[in-house]
């Protein structure tokens, strides 16, 4: 992985793992600690570091190391955990799928495995094929009524964003093909950090996509938002939305908003879990078996 | 009764769901990168034994169900119920037929079997993985065909219907698995 950046002169750098602000997605729990008497939180990703390294003018960047998520345990997701995540700078989401892609070949080529198949699916797509709707445009009674259909009468009233995870991971994810299987254009309500364009009929979408090898969840990717007014309103909703769902509250990362006001250059990430990576080049079921010291062993 | 959230369900917990009680066999945590978390929970319908599938937010909790095995030993039928007592303090208790369903046949009185009680009743009656039964009933024996190949159906004294080996006859006791029907061995005296 590190010759691959070098050749392509992708910077390798180190943000900390420990800082006092924290990502706002409501669905994405820090771990909270304490040090020199402040309290502060274990990263979940190096995305805001690297955002104010983007902001600073120092080009195409990649991290690869440790990140924390609070809650997840399970055979594809450990709390600590291993990823990449690389940023290229006047690139848009497209360009880096196709890195990515070519990352992943030559990893395979270097085990000497054969080459995987490849395929580019839009989420209206996904969704038409599975359920034959338009998740832009339906309604939100239409997502719970499927979600509800599906044996799951506690769904109701769920929100948009969680109905359409359920489908997508309940019915989607487990039919996609074999492969490398990029989908693209995810619904507004699921941004988080990308920018949105509008569909010509009226839609619109988020320029984020995620990647999937053989079905499993591997990396997700925006065309970066760039706007700092946006994304600090964005925030101020996600920690609306955590309130709302009891859930603590964090500060917000002022020092990003301050880089992003002094201008993020335009530029596409993307985030890519290792230990998953790695469970699929060598045909492991289990997140455990690719960790020296597994969560329950820790 | 306690309720369980998402986070504590463990293959053999006993909780309630749509009224009747449930025992968990497994719990897969899923979670899109960016997304919400559930629980996609297999559990086994302890009335019905039908396993279903359902998909819980994480950290959604559910009650508890008042389930509990004990080792309880078999004592008889009266037609009606079936008869278990507690060894540790000789308590009795009747299980209906559905309760004891294709336990029955195992049964043989003072064998230990696990009763599953819910609210204090038997639910269900889970026999020794193996027991030792006498043959009441089969053709003649071959004398000296131990080798070959052949079988034939035997009735045991609880009722059970196993095949077995040609070379067995009436009065012969056998260990038989209960899990799988099959005959295992003949019981020397």
């Amino acid at each position: 992985m590190r010759d691959f950046f070098a050749q392509r002169e992708v910077m390798e750098v180190d943000t900390p793992t420990l800082a006092r602000a924290s990502v706002t997605d409501t669905n994405i729990h820090s771990i909270a600690a304490s040090a020199n008497g402040d309290s502060c939180y274990l990263q979940t990703s190096p995305e805001y570091f690297m955002k104010r390294m983007l902001a600073s003018g120092i080009g195409d960047i990649y991290y690869l190391g440790k990140v924390f998520r609070d809650g997840e345990q399970g055979s594809r997701h450990n709390p600590e955990f291993t990823l990449l995540e690389w940023y290229r700078v006047g690139w848009d989401e497209h360009q880096l799928m196709a890195e990515i892609e070519a990352l992943i070949g030559l990893l395979l080529q270097q085990l000497d495995r054969p080459e995987l198949a490849v395929s580019r699916i839009s989420y209206c797509d996904c969704f038409i094929e599975a359920f034959n709707i338009d998740p832009h445009h339906c309604a939100l009674a239409e997502l719970q009524e499927l979600a509800v259909n599906l044996g799951y009468p506690s769904w109701c009233n769920e929100s948009r964003a969680n109905c359409l995870d359920l489908l997508f991971s309940e019915k989607i994810e487990p039919k996609l093909p074999d492969g490398l299987v990029f989908v693209y254009d995810y619904p507004a309500c699921q941004a988080a950090l990308a920018q949105t364009k509008l569909y010509g009929d009226g839609a619109l979408v988020s320029r984020r996509f995620e990647v999937f090898l053989n079905r499993m969840e591997l990396a997700n990717g925006y065309f970066e938002l760039t706007d700092a007014a946006e994304q600090r309103q964005r925030f101020e909703e996600d920690l609306m939305a955590r309130a709302a769902a009891q859930r603590s509250q964090v500060p917000l990362d002022n020092n990003l908003h301050q880089a992003m006001q002094a201008g993020l250059p335009s530029c596409a990430g993307v985030a890519l879990g290792v230990d998953r990576l790695l469970m699929q080049l060598y045909g492991i079921k289990s997140i455990d078996r690719v960790l020296a010291f597994g969560w329950e062993r820790c | 009764m306690a309720n369980y959230s998402t986070n504590e369900f463990r293959s053999g917990l006993k909780v309630m769901l749509d009224g009747d009680p449930c025992s968990i066999l497994d719990n897969e945590f899923v979670k899109p990168g960016k997304g919400q978390a559930f629980n996609r929970v297999k559990l086994r319908n302890l009335k019905t034994g039908r396993v279903l599938e359902k998909t819980f937010k994480s950290g959604e909790s559910i009650e508890g169900a008042d389930v509990m095995d004990m080792d309880m030993q078999y004592l008889y039928d009266d037609g009606d119920f079936w008869h278990f007592m507690e060894p540790n303090t000789f308590e009795q208790h009747q299980a209906t037929e559905t309760a004891v369903g294709d336990a029955k046949q195992w049964l043989k009185e003072q064998d230990t079997c696990v009763v599953t009680l819910y609210n204090g009743a038997p639910l269900s009656v889970t026999p020794p993985n193996h027991v030792e039964l006498e043959i009441v009933e089969t053709d003649p024996g071959l004398r000296g065909d131990t080798a070959q190949g052949g079988s034939k159906p035997a009735k045991l004294e609880t009722g059970a219907t196993v095949k077995v080996p040609l070379f067995l006859d009436q009065g012969d006791v056998i260990k038989v698995d209960t899990r799988t029907g099959e005959y295992q061995g003949r019981v020397k005296d």
